[in-house]
């Protein structure tokens, strides 16, 4: 009781919400990305602000996939269309070329008012999703796409936690349990957490490339029978935080099980376009599902996910994304037409972006020079990055680092000796937090633990994006290295 | 069934159908207008949604500058543009990490926003303190307010969670509350006084909720959508005292703070009245104050922007609440520079401070004009009572069909205001929404009708529904 209540004569007065009686499920969720190490970091860049001497002058945020903080830069192309979208008096602008204002007026014209700043639908802007079918049909060659199964959403993750609450039902026993990889984006867990969904985990093989085991899917799946009903397989592809690319042969044998298993798949695919290494292609679940034949393509229930906050655009501020549902049932469509309408309609400056994402400029209009340029500029740059870091950590005695063959992430084994191992354990915190911690006080380098994306009992990783610019990279990559090697140093 | 839900003013099953088949219905008469299919009409005017742009109103030119001149950095060397506007460009780039609007921002929002915001809410609220880590930025205020509900519901509890909710009340947020499996408790308005609320109302609401659900909030609009009206300090404080001593946290939905029309009225926030009150409630009374950038003079629905304030909140739990939020990424940074001019719009002496006035007046003068216009229009029509509001968009007039109306409805299957705006949206291609989606007293009938459009398309939109309506009311008698 405050010194103030006693005074005034008021009796203790607990608070209305509290831990005891809040949302139990919401005290599970955990989002490493921007979680506990990320705080620290946040709070010793104030420090810095204010004048506290540390072995560092700035802390580098290589914890979130985020390109353009690290000064990736935006593609010209799209950031004229959406200024003459913002601003339509610009059109008069003799600098900005003509295919940019008629990409311009022509998104504007399929806005209610005329105007971005109107709600659009809630499954968003009808002529953007034509586009979007477009795209995907030339994706996926000629594979057909209908708008009325794409979803424009808030970045792909509000389409994957909508898809994971529709998909929730049952109890006890009969409780939906979700498949999802490990390790993962922590957004699954998260979400899983929140909605009350039974977390199943399937272990990538980190010995071949974090490759997907069937074998592994149906141990999972097999064990959980036990306490849950298994209803939906979430992969992620090209992989976060392991970069590895699904095989085409892979991607058949998810879908078989999927089928033979009758799970819903939801397949996250925002880095499709962050493909590296040489062997590596992208191939979407869609195209390769409906490859199958009709015995899979009618009966196999799928979600695919693509964002415009990765691959080349890096617009992650836009908060643009879509999915595309196959198979769904009609009566779950109206359930999700429902559920998305809570949310009244995705950004609409995001949905204009992707329109240009899903419609480039081509190779007879003014734009596309530059565009190609930039374009391959930035991403020659996350392929270098990616060889460079994987090269570079492999040279540390006590780091592990599979190749990275896609997205914007590295994940390396890490060997923690026992003995700091034993410290951490004191201090009550988990072995490779301890590490991050102790880099990020040391280092100013703000890593996230793998325990925050999952892995092998007694092993211990960490994510570091590949995305600082190349010369900061070399430096912070020589940083760690040089850590790495104090700290089993002072362990040993 | 618990009476609660017998009595559910918010049909929820039937008024999801009709719902569904209205918005097929709107989609079937663009294609058909875009087909050339002759209509008495060439174009649907849509006033469904709280939403100016949509129906023609411009966005603010300062806004819109800056926007553009953050996407596109260059413009921020041109001299087409406002020199204020530059600056303020300048500024928001150097804030935002890696100097691109494309980056993620922080959690909460960008922080000198979020600071910005906080000083916005201190000024608004007389000074009363308001604190940056309390405030989160999200991509609407539905966003956030949807977060603070499931934190309050308890999945788990033997009995489910229950939310008082006014009638009429906006029917996305009761649809949130029921997405989350909580129980919404009405607690009617009183039409005859101008959709007042009365406290002897919540008291009976609260009781009602007995054996049926745990009430843990109390969920009120202030300026009321549908109803407009206006809370007076007076009612506020007796809400919180009421919040205190029936132990309820309330949500305090004010979005509409910033089109206060009425002569006499005036918002006060929720915040601020809470601060005055002083000790014991103004340290105990928990309280979540809702605000967005899609109303008031920006109308920026499209860039998906709002914020939540949280006064009061148990520390422990307010660390759960950074988690919840933190999944979701961050608001859109676009979204979140728009509110940040909400805040700090032009000032006395700088350049757009002359066009800034012109645009605010002339929207203030549209929005009271309109309104104007349709409660005369439509009280002066036989089967239709508008109260006057003195806030928010919208006018939401009471139909008093004749019984053959009713009955024709009955036999369609539709609820006679939903008859009556599948009609209206037919024959006249004016679309409004039905009164039951946002809850009515038994036997009432409504329509909720968006009066925030330039004011020849409310001219029009006059036009129409007084041809329709009294055409109606001559093919019923």
């Amino acid at each position: 009781m405050s010194q103030q209540q006693q005074q005034n004569g008021v009796s203790h007065r607990g608070k209305v919400l509290t831990l005891d009686n809040m949302n139990p499920n919401v005290k599970r969720v955990e989002y490493a990305v921007r979680g506990p190490i990320f705080l620290r970091a946040v709070e010793i860049e104030k420090e810095l602000r204010e004048g506290v001497k540390k072995p560092f002058t700035e802390v580098l945020k290589a914890n979130i996939g985020d390109a353009q903080a690290m000064g990736q830069k935006p593609l010209t192309f799209f950031r004229q269309v959406l200024a003459l979208c913002s601003y339509p008096e610009l059109m008069e602008d003799s600098k900005f070329p003509v295919d940019v204002k008629q990409r311009a007026q022509r998104i504007l014209s399929a806005c209610g008012g005329h105007s971005i700043g109107a709600y659009s639908s809630s499954q968003g802007i009808e002529c953007i999703r034509q586009d979007v079918a477009r795209y995907i049909e030339t994706r996926d060659g000629g594979t057909p796409s209908s708008p009325d199964n794409i979803f424009l959403s808030t970045g792909a993750s509000d389409a994957i936690v909508t898809m994971l609450k529709l998909l929730m039902s049952g109890e006890g026993h009969d409780r939906t349990g979700v498949m999802i990889p490990i390790p993962q984006y922590p957004l699954y867990s998260a979400a899983l957490a929140d909605l009350g969904g039974v977390q199943i985990n399937y272990y990538l093989n980190e010995d071949k490339c974090w490759a997907l085991d069937i074998a592994e899917l149906r141990r999972a799946i097999s064990a959980a029978r036990q306490n849950c009903s298994p209803r939906v397989l979430c992969i992620i592809n090209p992989g976060n935080p392991t970069g590895q690319v699904q095989t085409r042969q892979c991607i058949e044998d998810v879908i078989r099980f999927a089928k033979e298993e009758r799970l819903f798949l939801l397949a996250d695919e925002v880095y499709q376009g962050n493909v590296y290494s040489e062997g590596s292609e992208f191939h979407s679940f869609k195209k390769v599902l409906f490859e199958m034949g009709p015995e899979y393509s009618s009966t196999v229930e799928l979600a695919s996910f693509h964002s415009t906050s990765k691959c080349y655009m890096g617009e992650c501020g836009f908060r643009g994304g879509y999915m595309e549902v196959i198979n769904l049932d009609p009566m779950v469509k109206a359930q999700l037409l429902k559920l998305v309408s809570v949310r009244l309609c995705p950004p609409v400056p995001g949905q204009a972006l992707l329109d240009l994402v899903v419609n480039p400029p081509q190779p007879d209009e003014p734009s596309h020079a530059t565009f190609m340029k930039e374009k391959t500029e930035v991403l020659a740059a996350l392929a270098e990055k990616a060889r460079l870091t994987e090269q570079t950590f492999n040279t540390v005695p006590g780091i592990t680092c599979n190749p990275v063959q896609g997205a914007m992430y590295t994940f390396p084994r890490i060997t923690i000796p026992q003995k700091a191992i034993d410290k951490a354990k004191e201090l009550g915190q988990i072995p490779d937090m301890y590490y991050c911690m102790r880099l990020l006080n040391e280092e100013g380098i703000c890593l996230v633990p793998g325990s925050g994306f999952g892995q092998r009992e007694g092993t211990f990783h960490f994510r570091m994006t590949i995305l600082p610019p190349t010369e900061k990279l070399k430096i912070v990559l020589q940083r760690i290295r040089e850590f790495h090697l104090r700290f089993t140093q002072e362990f040993s | 069934m618990s009476m609660l839900q017998e009595n559910d003013p918010y049909m929820k099953d039937m008024k999801q159908v009709e719902t569904a088949a209205l918005f097929r219905q709107i989609i079937r008469i663009m294609e058909e207008l875009r087909q050339g299919v002759k209509k008495p009409y060439k174009e649907v005017i849509d006033v469904a949604s709280g939403d100016p742009q949509k129906t023609g109103m411009k966005p603010l030119s300062f806004v819109r500058q800056i926007l553009a001149a953050c996407l596109y950095p260059q413009l921020i060397n041109d001299n087409k543009l406002p020199v204020d506007v530059r600056q303020r460009a300048q500024r928001l780039l150097g804030e935002c990490p890696g100097g691109s609007v494309g980056s993620y921002s922080a959690t909460r929002g960008m922080p000198d926003i979020v600071h910005r915001v906080s000083e916005y809410i201190s000024r608004r609220d007389g000074g009363a303190w308001s604190n940056p880590e309390n405030i989160y930025i999200s991509p609407g205020s539905q966003w956030s307010l949807a977060n603070i509900f499931q934190i309050l519901v308890n999945t788990e509890a033997s009995t489910r969670t229950g939310i008082l909710t006014p009638v009429p009340g906006y029917n996305t947020s009761i649809l949130s509350i029921k997405e989350l499996g909580a129980v919404p408790v009405p607690y009617y308005l009183d039409e005859e006084q101008g959709w007042e609320l009365h406290m002897e109302e919540l008291h009976r609401a609260l009781a009602s909720a007995k054996g049926v659900c745990n009430p843990v909030a109390l969920y009120i609009i202030n300026p009321g959508n549908p109803s407009g009206q206006v809370q007076s300090r007076q009612s506020i404080q007796e809400v919180i005292q009421f919040a205190s001593e029936k132990r309820l946290f309330i949500l305090a939905d004010e979005v509409y703070q910033d089109t206060v029309y009425g002569e006499k009225s005036e918002f006060v926030s929720y915040k601020r009245v809470l601060a005055e009150m002083g000790p014991p409630f103004s340290d105990t009374v928990e309280l979540a104050s809702f605000h967005s950038a899609s109303k008031g003079m920006l109308g920026e629905c499209g860039l998906r922007c709002g914020y939540v304030e949280l006064v009061n909140l148990d520390p422990a739990v307010m660390k759960y609440i950074y988690t919840q939020f933190s999944k979701d990424s961050c608001a859109p940074v676009l979204g979140q520079i728009a509110l940040d001019v909400m805040a700090n719009p032009p000032q006395p002496g700088d350049p757009s401070y002359p066009f800034y006035i012109e645009e605010t007046q002339h929207i203030r003068t549209t929005l009271v004009h309109n309104v104007n216009r349709a409660l005369t229009a439509f009280n002066s029509l036989p089967g239709l009572t508008c109260q006057p509001g003195e806030g928010g968009v919208f006018v939401f007039p009471r139909l008093d069909l004749p019984p053959r109306a009713i009955q024709k409805a009955k036999e369609a299957g539709l609820g006679p205001d939903t008859f009556y705006c599948v009609n209206l949206l037919e024959d006249a291609g004016v679309f409004a929404r039905p009164g039951a989606e946002y809850g009515q007293k038994e036997g009432t009938h409504h329509i909720r009708i968006c009066i925030m459009t330039p004011p020849d398309i409310m001219e029009e939109l006059l036009r129409r529904v007084t041809s329709f309506h009294t055409q109606l009311m001559k093919d019923f008698s």
